[in-house]
């Protein structure tokens, strides 16, 4: 075994880009939750992003066109939640559970034609300076430009909720939806927009992993990164920063024990994988225990009577 | 004044298989406090909710200032200056008070001015308020005072309150009155909507009483008797319930020194609780809602488990027990909340009786279930306390509240109770079901049962109860005779208004 081949810097610089697609996908789904709505079809909206992003790129040749067709394939598939849950009235953990499976099915559908094929690379950024740094421009400053998108997201989507009138109105309709209702906020109209932007983040977060983390498709290739971006949110209480957190956590765990296996570490590697799920969780819900709680409309159906 | 504020012509609402309000016309006058009188189901709400836009007219017209007057939503009608205070309050429990009202402005201004605005207004009119503080935290009359000031804020013209008075003590609903007659002198006119016949005769200059959805008659309340309104809003003449004035008999609940934590975050803890009930008695317990009452309950039906000796039934210690074990011991009870705590919303009413009265009414048989002996009992319910409902295969949020309500009340007195305990037993009730069961409660402490009737309606308690206790912050005042209570005396024991003056009395 030999761990002085982890070398720290480098270490740190793919936490940043391991955590960057359960980051983007969980605070969409922070919001989503926010507005009272339960979305379980993360995984699924996230492989169906994963695939647009990936055959889009492939045909243009441009990762940036490829992360937009992400965004809007994920709120496509979303938007077929939004109406069964907000105009069908449907149970929103049933029709959660069917847009993954969904999901997973619509993917390897159109990535068929896609297996084995490499999609253009995404640049890192090199910024003047900054990225000459010693370490810190390893780890911090030579990624690419989504990794700093995951992170501005979770500042816009923190300073949005509480600083904002869109926030606090998003915040009321999840806290008691029949309240807001009375006071005439369409309740319907802003969870189907906070649903569409779940999906699109669910869809982007997909497609990091399809065009930068692996760079490539195959089937089921989110495995469970949608169950974590879920488990996070709950986990951080509903909290952007705490999202951030726990997703460099989990970012950092996956990271350190792949590291770790390459070095022969005497621990069966099963342990070793699944180490990363137990840690963020522990950390996580010994976090949570300081009695935040979930948004009071949180899963339920809303119905507007007389 | 010849052009009245509010013009109301005709206006129709049907809904499926109900007319809410058929062609109802009144008019409000500036700076008029005018009262909306009717039993539940008459069409209040639906009427109030036409004027604030959250419900469209089938037909029917309305004028403001001699203006057409259709809000297509909240929000028309809000800019045209119609204010509304929600009678289950539209507040949000995880947000700020400074918040909360924020959302019900049109264009609210920042933050940390509408803090200062909100200081202003409400010490303007005696309603003092920190706008930091978390809604959940705050007590029913100061939710209330927060729907207020969001209202006023606007500066409204017309300013709607639907049941204001139902959970304040006798002191908040004096400071409640000073406001809105501070208003009526600044010109604001108040549509008041209330089923408190004598609140309505010492506050409001003009009623329309509804039934069925239709207009019944206007008076001046000042110059009507309340038997009067009562009549015109039931259409019929009221029984008054009448005790047979048993004697009282031995102790049959006895309760020292019973504490409790709070069960839950915004709840309240219960200490140091004494009180003797004995049997043919009817104890009233009093208090704003939020001092202990839920809490109670819990400590006495056994959902929460307490120290044995805290709770003696009959001289046995029975704190440990499960509710069941204490229905088999004779204690029942009847929560406040009918959906969901005193019956399963989407269960039949065979089931719901099954649920309280299997084990009183050996409904079943080692562990199955009788249907046939669950269904007469049912059945038996249903005729004796006149539940409207086509049969006992109903789920039972299909019933309205009053029906529902004396369906549980029903339940349990039915089984024989050696002490039940009833909280909120008539609350949303109309006037005849709540004299209905009212007189049940009655009869059954003349067969000699003892009854806690727990009740944020003072008049009811005042009715009922042969004594009187209050409580507050989770304590209880020692338990005093009715007769002869004057309401200055109830309001002390109920510690006189929150946030106004500390007072605290020992009886």
């Amino acid at each position: 075994m030999d761990l002085s081949a982890i070398s720290p810097a480098l270490l740190l610089a793919s936490l940043m880009v391991a955590a960057t697609p359960i980051l983007i996908a969980g605070i969409g789904e922070l919001v989503v939750e926010r507005a009272g709505v339960l979305n379980l079809g993360v995984e699924g909206m996230m492989i169906t992003g994963a695939i647009c992003g990936f055959a889009i790129t492939i045909e243009t040749g441009s990762p940036a066109v490829g992360f937009v067709a992400a965004a809007v394939g994920g709120a496509l598939l979303s938007l077929l939640f939004a109406i069964l849950t907000q105009f069908a009235l449907a149970n929103q953990v049933a029709s959660g559970l069917a847009l993954t499976l969904f999901g997973l099915g619509l993917s390897s559908l159109l990535g068929q034609e896609y297996v084995g094929l490499k999609p253009a690379q995404t640049p890192d950024l090199h910024i003047p300076l900054l990225s000459d740094l010693p370490f810190l421009g390893t780890v911090l400053f030579s990624h690419d430009v989504m990794v700093y998108f995951g992170l501005a997201l979770v500042a816009a989507v923190w300073a949005v909720l509480k600083y904002t009138r869109v926030g606090l109105v998003l915040r009321a309709v999840g806290e008691n939806h029949d309240a807001a209702h009375a006071l005439g906020y369409k309740v319907v109209r802003i969870r189907v927009l906070a649903i569409m932007f779940g999906g699109a983040c669910a869809g982007l977060g997909g497609a990091y992993i399809s065009l930068i983390r692996v760079p490539q498709w195959t089937e089921g290739m989110t495995a469970g990164a949608g169950w974590i971006a879920l488990a996070l949110v709950v986990f951080a209480s509903w909290k952007p920063w705490r999202v951030l957190l726990g997703a460099y956590l989990f970012g950092g765990v996956t990271v350190l024990q792949l590291n770790l296996q390459a070095a022969g570490l005497a621990i069966p590697v099963e342990y070793l994988s699944m180490s990363p799920y137990l840690i963020t969780i522990l950390v996580l819900v010994i976090m949570s225990a300081d009695r935040s709680r979930a948004p009071g409309s949180l899963g339920r159906v809303f119905h507007a009577s007389g | 004044m010849t052009q009245p504020l509010l013009k109301i012509d005709g206006l129709t609402k049907a809904y499926p298989g109900v007319v809410a309000n058929d062609s109802v016309s009144f008019e409000i006058g500036e700076g008029e406090i005018h009262a909306l009188l009717g039993e539940n189901g008459a069409g209040k709400s639906t009427l109030v909710k036409m004027i604030y836009g959250l419900v469209k007219p089938d037909s029917g017209t309305m004028q403001m200032r001699g203006e057409p007057f259709a809000p297509p939503e909240p929000r028309a009608a809000r800019a045209a200056g119609v204010a509304m205070v929600f009678q289950h309050f539209s507040l949000f429990d995880a947000l700020d008070v400074a918040e909360n009202i924020a959302l019900g402005m049109e264009d609210p201004p920042p933050m940390r001015d509408l803090a200062a605005r909100i200081r202003s207004v409400s010490e303007e009119y005696g309603l003092p308020l920190d706008p930091y503080r978390t809604v959940g935290d705050l007590s029913a009359g100061e939710r209330q005072r927060v729907e207020i000031i969001r209202c006023l804020l606007q500066d409204p013209r017309l300013l709607i309150m639907d049941e204001p008075t139902s959970v304040l003590t006798p002191q908040e609903v004096e400071i409640l009155f000073q406001t809105l007659n501070k208003l009526r002198a600044e010109g604001t006119s108040i549509l008041y909507i209330s089923h408190k016949l004598e609140e309505i005769r010492a506050l409001c200059d003009t009623a329309t009483i509804l039934r069925l959805g239709k207009n019944v008659g206007t008076c001046v309340p000042r110059e009507t008797t309340a038997r009067d309104m009562a009549e015109m809003m039931v259409g019929s003449e009221l029984q008054t319930p009448k005790s047979a004035g048993a004697k009282l008999g031995d102790i049959a609940l006895d309760i020292s020194g019973l504490s409790m934590p709070s069960p839950g975050q915004f709840g309240t803890a219960l200490k140091n609780i004494h009180l003797e009930l004995h049997r043919g008695e009817i104890l009233g317990i009093g208090g704003v809602a939020g001092n202990g009452q839920d809490e109670l309950l819990l400590a006495l039906s056994g959902e929460e488990r307490v120290p044995s000796d805290a709770i003696r039934l009959g001289g046995r210690p029975i704190g440990k027990l499960g509710p069941n074990a204490r229905r088999a011991a004779g204690l029942l009870c009847a929560p406040e909340e009918r959906l969901g705590h005193a019956a399963a919303p989407n269960m039949s009413l065979t089931e719901n009786a099954l649920l309280t009265g299997a084990v009183r009414r050996d409904l079943a048989n080692r562990g199955f279930l009788r249907w046939g002996q669950a269904r007469e009992f049912a059945e038996e319910i249903i005729k004796k306390f006149d539940v409207r409902t086509p049969g006992p295969e109903n789920a039972a949020r299909s019933l309205s509240g009053g029906n529902l309500q004396k369906f549980v009340i029903g339940r349990e007195v039915l089984q024989k109770p050696y002490v039940l305990v009833v909280n909120q037993p008539t609350w949303g009730v109309d006037a005849l079901a709540a004299a209905a069961i009212r007189q049940a409660l009655l009869d059954l402490a003349a067969g000699g049962a003892g009854v806690v009737v727990i009740s944020q309606d003072l008049d009811e308690l005042m009715e009922v109860s042969d004594h009187f206790a209050a409580l507050n912050e989770g304590r209880l005042t020692a338990k005093r005779p009715t007769k002869g209570l004057t309401v200055d005396e109830i309001g002390l024991m109920m510690g006189g208004a929150h946030g106004m003056e500390v007072a605290h009395a020992e009886a």
